[in-house]
């Protein structure tokens, strides 16, 4: 009885995990630890949220669909050519490096905001994967 | 100045009523006079001013908009007059940061960024979804909440010390409003040090 319900629980726990590396996506360095997204979101919203939304370009640009889209490329945002000089896609590997200090990514950048705790950045970063899909929310307007 | 403590947790307009009438006591006397003193002083045009304007000028746009959405948020009809009238005072300190962001990029030979149209605005911060007095607080906090931060989150990068000094000046006033409006709304405060940042 206890076997089984172990068993389910671990079946249960090994879905969820297959769920997150899903998620993730192959692509990404393990080099980070896998950051909580829900925690992220909070975070974003709070430290982001002054400038960015996953939808609309703001002070700073749209960020749905942003892990995997080219660098400098959410339609109609006006950025600047220190970021627009930066060749490649956005990666996992990559956020956490900009969230860390866009003016050593990219000096020029009209982005100056850093994130110096490693947690919080994974948070971040890993709420950005789980809105790596870049179909837009049009309806949630 | 005692109201401002939430004894009576059924009244929050009252508290709102009273952060009001403190709001408007002190209000006007303190508006960073001594930033715009300190102005003429870093007029220098260098390389690191240049990096000081451009955050300076993300500052502006967050205060356009930040005012854009009091302004239209407070025209609804959904806010009831003490909300209101804390709402106005707000507003105003947003427009004095706007105007001391914008001399200071002016001093330093850059052109103020100019704020979207309000169309822009209602659409890029979704205002059509607010109902209620509630989502209008609950929206206005989370502006609030993401400038604070923003402030905060950029003064590693300031190079003049003026500035840093400013942008503690706009930080704690957006940290103000933050805490009045969560307070509103009903929101919780975490247990751990370090609200912001
Ligand atoms: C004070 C405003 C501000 C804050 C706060 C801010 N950003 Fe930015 N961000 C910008 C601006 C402006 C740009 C455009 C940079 C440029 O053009 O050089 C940008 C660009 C970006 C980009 C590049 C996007 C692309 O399309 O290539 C990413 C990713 C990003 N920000 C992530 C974040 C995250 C995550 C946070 C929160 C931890 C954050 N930003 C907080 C203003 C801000």
């Amino acid at each position: 009885m206890t076997n089984l319900r172990q068993n389910k629980a671990r079946t249960a726990i090994g879905a969820v995990l297959a769920g997150i590396a899903l998620a993730f996506g192959p692509a990404h360095a393990p080099a980070q630890a896998a950051g909580n997204p829900v925690t992220g979101q909070a975070l974003y919203q709070a430290k982001c949220g002054g400038c960015h939304s996953l939808d609309a370009n703001r002070i700073g640009p749209a960020h749905r669909g942003v892990v995997g889209r080219r660098i400098a490329t959410a339609p109609g945002f006006a950025y600047s050519l220190a970021i627009k000089k930066l060749p490649g896609v956005w990666t996992a590997a990559l956020l956490d490096k900009w969230l860390q200090g866009p003016q050593k990514l990219a000096p020029g950048s009209k982005m100056f905001l850093t994130i110096p705790d490693a947690d919080q950045r994974a948070d971040i970063v890993a709420y950005l994967v789980a809105n790596a899909s870049s179909a837009p929310a049009r309806k949630a307007k | 100045m005692t109201d401002l403590i939430d004894t009576n947790p059924q009244t929050r307009r009252a508290l709102f009523r009273s952060a009001g009438v403190v709001a408007a006591g002190i209000g006007m006397a303190g508006i960073a006079t001594p930033l715009l003193a300190g102005a003429g002083k870093t007029t220098k045009k260098s390389t690191t001013m240049s990096s000081d304007v451009s955050v300076m000028q993300g500052a502006l746009a967050l205060e356009h908009e930040g005012i854009a959405a009091y302004r239209i948020a407070g025209g609804s009809g959904l806010l009831s007059k003490g909300v209101l009238d804390v709402a106005l005072v707000f507003l105003g300190h947003h427009q004095g940061h706007r105007d001391s962001l914008a001399k200071l990029i002016a001093a330093a030979g850059g052109k103020p960024v100019e704020p979207k149209t309000d169309d822009e605005y209602i659409k890029e911060l979704n205002i059509a979804s607010l109902k209620s007095e509630g989502d209008v607080i609950k929206f206005a906090a989370g502006l609030e909440q993401g400038a604070t931060n923003a402030y905060v989150g950029q003064l590693a990068a300031i190079k003049d010390h003026q500035l840093a000094h400013l942008f503690g000046q706009l930080g704690t006033d957006e940290a103000v409003h933050w805490a009045i409006l969560n307070n509103a709304a009903g929101g919780t405060i975490q247990k751990a040090a370090y609200l912001f940042g």
